[in-house]
């Protein structure tokens, strides 16, 4: 699973499709495609890719899909390692504070 | 193969105030999150944050030993649709008196190699968000 994101990140465009389904909510391929000066068969092939990495999903509406972004697929490639080596650290520094306020 | 982060404090307290700073759920929210935490072993409970773009904000426990004053040990992990990839760890505190105060060691197990790796190139706006926790941390 994690090799399949690593794929599908891998792309510029893809992070950008990604991106901007993350920022704008559920859009179809045509909106994806105005202006992004890509085009729309390879746009799709690109959510293609994405949707098998679990990032996107899409949803059948009348003639035409919508896509939405799935951020959830994201947690395995969070670096937890690096999140809670900052985290706690602070975490143990506002505990010596509450200590110090039950003293009182 | 996984790997732990270990860290170890002095507290210049009495060591039954640590003890209740890290076993009671108001003054656990002070400190580390909000919380459903009870001082049982077997006891399940939450974390919880301000969901944000990447994380649901929730984190699942369970205690797996509390020992009055020496040690306190909970399960860690990913929380919903999250849970399948995410994490799965165990958070230990050990309490050791020292002649003035108290010794805390934090160790925070079970991370696993490839969430562990640093996935720069494909990392995007994730640090940015990184930031956003963190101040969302201090803030709390």
């Amino acid at each position: 699973m994690p090799d399949l994101l690593f794929k599908a990140l891998s792309d510029p465009t893809r992070r950008a499709i990604f991106e901007r389904l993350r920022r704008d909510g559920a859009l179809a391929v045509h909106d994806l495609t105005t202006g992004s000066g890509v085009s729309q068969p390879a746009v799709s092939k690109h959510l293609g890719v994405l949707r098998a990495a679990g990032l996107v999903s899409g949803m059948d509406q009348g003639r035409q899909v919508i896509y939405r972004a799935e951020p959830a697929a994201l947690a395995p490639l969070t670096d937890w390692m690096r999140h809670y080596s900052d985290f706690w650290p602070a975490r143990l520094d506002a505990l010596d504070d509450l200590l110090k306020r039950m003293d009182q | 193969m996984t790997q732990t982060i270990e860290i170890e404090r002095d507290y210049a307290v009495p060591l039954d105030r640590l003890w209740r700073a890290l076993t009671t759920p108001h003054l656990i929210a002070e400190w580390l999150m909000p919380n459903d935490f009870q001082p049982k072993t077997g006891h399940a409970f939450q974390f919880r944050m301000e969901p944000s773009a990447w994380w649901n904000g929730v984190t699942d426990a369970e205690v797996l030993d509390c020992t009055p004053m020496t040690r306190l040990s909970y399960t860690w992990n990913s929380s919903g649709d999250e849970a399948a990839n995410g994490l799965k760890t165990v958070v230990t505190f050990t309490l050791t008196p020292l002649p003035q105060g108290v010794r805390l060691r934090l160790e925070h197990a079970g991370f696993r190699e490839d969430q562990a790796r640093n996935f720069q190139g494909a990392r995007m706006g994730w640090d940015r968000n990184l930031g956003t926790l963190a101040t969302v941390a201090e803030r709390d």
